[in-house]
C-alpha cells in the first residue's frame, strides 16, 4: 500500500473489482455499529478490521454464529450489500478504516450517509448506490452464498456472471480520486495562489 | 443578484476557487479539534512535512475519552485514552495550536466551548472532526462534521473540497406549550422525516417558534441536524445572537462591534429565496418526545405508546422496528409513561449548557430521585459547571441524589469510564440511541433535560407538562 502524504498516491487506486458478496439485511447501519467507540482510542489508521461490527460479530468474546459475516460461505467477502442510509451517525473515519482493513473494497446500498461517503472516498472504498429493488435482488442472490460481482468504476457498471447488470452514477470527482488514488491535499495546495489571495481579501 | 438563502450567502462568500469536476474549494474560518479524530491527521502532516496553515484559527480541547470525576481526571488509567490525550498535547505544542487542556478553566465539550468563548460567529465556516459540529449553525454559521482525512486537509490548506449541498427549509410555526423544548422540536422533526430525511441537505430552521428560542436552545436543535442526516443545520442570526456574543472572549471587540453587527444583519435568506425542499411543522401541536427505539427517528410523544411493527410501511421498516424492540426489550402498545428507567444522564453537546442544567434543577428541586435510579449530571464545560455552582444548582442535584461531575462527553458515547451496563435503561439528554451507544447492551431513551429530571424522580417517564414544581 502506498504511503500517505506528500505528492504520491494516498491510496490504492480503484479501477475494477471482482469479489464475493455478503448481504447485511439492515437499514440505517450507523458507524457506532461498524466500529464501537471502545476501539477509537488508537492513534494509528490501521488495525481496526478485527473490531469491525464488533458488537454484532462477537458474543461474550466468541464469534456470533447468527451474524452473517461469521458464516463460512462468506469468508473472504470483499463486497458488502446493505440497506439504506448506511454509515449514518458519528463522523468517525475509523468506520471506513475498519471496513477496508477487514478487506471490503465495495459497499452497495440504496443510500449512504454524507460524512461516511466523503470518508470512504478518501480511503479507496467504493460506495455504489443502486435502487432498493436492485439491492433486494442482490441480497437474494447473495443469500445462497458464493455470489460474486464485478464492480467496474471506469464504466460505472455492476455485473455478475448469472446475468445481473446495472449502471450506477457517482460524483465525478470521487470517481477520479478513486481511479487515480489522488492526494487531495496535494491537489488543493496547487491552488496556493488563490488561497493566499482569498486570505488577503478576507482579512 | 438572484434571491439567495442564508446558506448560499455563506457558501458564496467562502468559495476560494472552483475545484475539480464540479466541486468548490471552500475556505474554513474556524477549525475545532479534539483528541479522538485528530492524531492520525497530525501524523499525516508530519509524514508529509506539512504545517498547520492557520494555527490561530485552530483550537483544541479534550472531551471524548476523559474521565469526569475530579480524582480520575488527573490520572487517566486507560492507557489508550491517555495516549490520545498526550498525543493531542504534543501535537498542539509541535504545531502551535491553542489547547484548552484538562486543567484549563475553559475546557469542555468542543461544541459547548466554541460558542461559549465567542469563537463561533455568524457567517463563518466551522468544521470539526465530529458530526455534532452542526451545533454551531445556531449562530448563522455553516458548520459541519468531517472525518480525519478532511481534518488533515483543513490543517494543511485551511480549505476543503466540497460539492454544494442542497437546501431544506424547516419552518416551525406557532408557539410551543410550556414544558416543550427545542429538544422536542428536533425529535419531532426527525420522527417525521426520518434519520435520512435531510441527507445531502443543509437545513435552515425558521419560523416563530425558532425566533423565540434562546441561543442555547437553538444550539440543541442545530446539534441534532445530523440525526436527520443533514450536512448542517442553521438559524439566521438576530438580536438574540448578537446579545449572546457581545463581550465574549473571542467575539469582535467593542470598537468594531457595530460594524460587524451590521454585516451580520445581512445574513438571512432573502424573502423569495428558493429551497430544494420545505417542511412545515406546527410547533404548538408538539408534546415532549421520548425515543423508544435504536435511532433518533424512533420517537413518540410522551403521551403515546410503543408502536406496533405491524403498522410499518414496508418489510424492511418492520424488520428494523422488530430488531429495535428486541434490543430495547419493549413490547408494542406499552405506554411510554409505564417504562421504568435505571439511569438518568443529563449531559452532552446537545443538552449540557447552563439553561439545560437549570431546567433539570428546577424539576428536581425539593425532590429525591427514585431509589432504583442512578443519576448523573455532567456539565458541558468548566464554565457551565462553575456558573451552575454559583447559582447553587450543584447542591440541588446532590441533595436529590444525583452525582455532579466535571465536564466532558461522558455517558453520551461511553468512550470513557461513564457508561451503561448491559440491560440498563437510561433516560438521556444526549443525541443518539444507537445500539450500545452508551455502553454495550445499554438501552437509551432520548429526552429533554426537564423530562430526564422528572423521570429520575418518578422512576419512569412522566409528562413534564403536568409536573408539580416545588419552589
Amino acid at each position: 500500500m502506498p504511503r500517505r502524504g506528500g505528492l504520491i498516491a494516498i491510496m490504492q487506486p480503484f479501477k475494477s473489482h471482482t469479489g464475493l458478496v455478503v448481504p447485511l439485511q439492515r437499514e440505517n447501519v450507523d458507524t457506532d455499529q461498524i466500529i464501537p467507540k471502545q476501539f477509537l482510542k488508537k492513534i494509528e489508521r490501521t488495525g481496526y478490521g478485527e473490531f469491525l461490527f464488533n458488537d454484532w460479530r462477537y458474543r461474550e468474546g466468541k464469534p456470533n454464529p447468527d451474524f452473517v459475516l461469521n458464516e463460512d460461505q462468506y469468508s473472504g467477502a470483499t463486497i458488502l450489500v446493505a440497506g439504506k442510509n448506511f454509515g449514518c451517525g458519528s463522523s468517525r473515519e475509523h468506520a471506513v478504516w475498519a471496513l477496508r482493513d477487514y478487506g471490503f473494497r465495495v459497499i452497495l446500498a440504496p443510500s449512504f450517509a454524507d460524512i461516511f461517503t466523503t470518508n470512504s472516498a478518501k480511503n479507496g472504498l467504493l460506495l455504489v448506490t443502486l435502487s432498493s429493488a436492485e439491492i433486494s435482488g442482490l441480497m437474494s442472490r447473495a443469500a445462497s452464498g458464493r455470489f460474486t460481482l464485478t464492480v467496474d468504476l471506469e464504466s460505472c457498471t455492476v455485473s455478475s456472471q448469472d446475468g445481473f447488470f446495472s449502471r450506477f452514477s457517482i460524483d465525478p470527482f470521487t470517481r477520479t480520486s478513486l481511479l487515480e488514488g489522488l492526494d487531495e491535499i496535494g491537489m488543493t495546495l496547487q491552488h496556493e495562489a488563490e488561497i493566499t489571495a482569498y486570505e488577503k481579501s478576507h482579512r | 443578484m438572484s434571491k439567495r438563502t442564508l446558506f448560499e450567502k455563506i457558501w458564496d462568500n467562502h468559495v476560494v476557487c472552483s475545484g475539480p469536476e464540479g466541486s468548490s474549494i471552500i475556505y474554513i474560518d474556524l477549525h475545532l479539534v479534539h483528541e479522538v479524530t485528530s492524531p492520525q491527521a497530525f501524523e499525516g502532516l508530519r509524514l508529509a512535512g506539512r504545517k498547520v496553515r492557520r494555527p490561530e484559527l485552530t483550537f483544541a480541547t479534550m472531551d471524548h475519552n476523559i474521565p469526569t470525576t475530579r480524582e480520575t481526571r488527573s490520572q487517566i488509567k486507560d492507557m489508550l485514552a491517555l495516549s490520545q490525550v498526550e498525543a493531542l498535547r504534543k501535537n498542539c505544542r509541535e504545531f502551535g495550536v491553542q489547547l484548552f487542556d484538562l486543567d484549563s478553566p475553559e475546557q469542555g465539550i468542543v461544541h459547548v466551548i466554541g460558542p461559549e468563548l465567542g469563537l463561533t460567529q455568524p457567517g463563518m465556516t466551522v468544521v470539526c472532526g465530529d458530526s455534532h459540529t452542526s451545533t454551531h449553525g445556531a449562530f448563522g454559521a455553516l458548520a459541519f462534521g468531517i472525518g480525519t482525512s478532511e481534518v488533515e486537509h483543513v490543517m494543511a490548506t485551511q480549505c476543503l473540497v466540497q460539492k454544494k449541498p442542497k437546501t431544506m427549509l424547516v419552518h416551525f410555526s406557532g408557539t410551543v406549550s410550556k414544558g416543550v423544548t427545542s429538544k422536542d422540536l428536533i425529535l419531532g422533526l426527525i420522527a417525521r422525516i426520518g434519520t435520512d430525511g435531510a441527507a445531502g441537505h443543509v437545513i435552515e430552521y425558521a419560523g416563530q417558534a425558532i425566533r423565540a428560542l434562546s441561543m442555547e436552545a437553538r444550539m440543541t436543535i442545530c446539534n441534532m441536524s445530523i440525526e436527520a442526516g443533514a450536512r448542517a443545520g442553521m438559524i439566521a442570526p438576530d438580536e438574540t445572537t448578537f446579545k449572546y456574543l457581545r463581550g465574549r472572549r473571542f467575539a469582535p471587540p467593542e470598537k468594531s462591534w457595530q460594524e460587524t453587527e451590521n454585516r451580520w444583519r445581512t445574513l438571512n435568506s432573502d424573502p423569495d429565496a428558493r429551497f430544494d425542499s420545505t417542511v412545515e411543522i406546527d410547533a404548538s401541536a408538539l408534546a415532549p418526545f421520548v425515543t423508544w427505539g435504536t435511532n433518533p427517528g424512533m420517537a413518540t410523544p410522551v403521551t403515546g405508546e410503543v408502536p406496533d411493527p405491524d403498522g410499518a410501511g414496508n418489510d424492511s421498516e418492520r424488520n428494523g422496528m422488530l430488531r429495535a424492540l428486541d434490543y430495547m426489550a419493549l413490547k408494542p402498545g406499552t405506554r411510554i409513561q409505564d417504562i421504568q428507567v435505571d439511569r438518568v444522564f443529563i449531559g452532552s453537546c446537545t443538552n449540557a449548557r447552563l439553561e439545560d442544567i437549570r431546567a433539570a434543577a428546577k424539576v428536581i428541586k425539593g425532590y429525591k430521585i427514585s431509589q432504583h435510579v442512578q443519576g448523573l449530571v455532567v456539565p458541558g464545560s468548566q464554565n457551565v459547571k462553575h456558573a451552575a455552582e454559583r447559582e447553587g444548582l450543584d447542591k440541588i442535584f446532590v441533595e436529590a441524589g444525583f452525582e455532579w461531575r466535571e465536564s466532558g462527553c461522558s455517558m453520551c458515547l461511553g468512550m470513557n469510564p461513564d457508561k451503561l451496563n448491559a440491560g440498563e435503561r437510561c433516560a438521556s439528554t444526549s443525541n443518539r440511541n444507537f445500539e450500545g451507544r452508551q455502553g454495550a447492551g445499554g438501552r437509551t431513551h432520548l429526552v429533554s433535560p426537564a423530562m430526564a429530571a422528572a423521570a429520575a424522580v418518578a422512576g419512569h417517564f412522566v409528562d413534564v407538562r403536568t409536573w408539580q414544581y416545588k419552589e
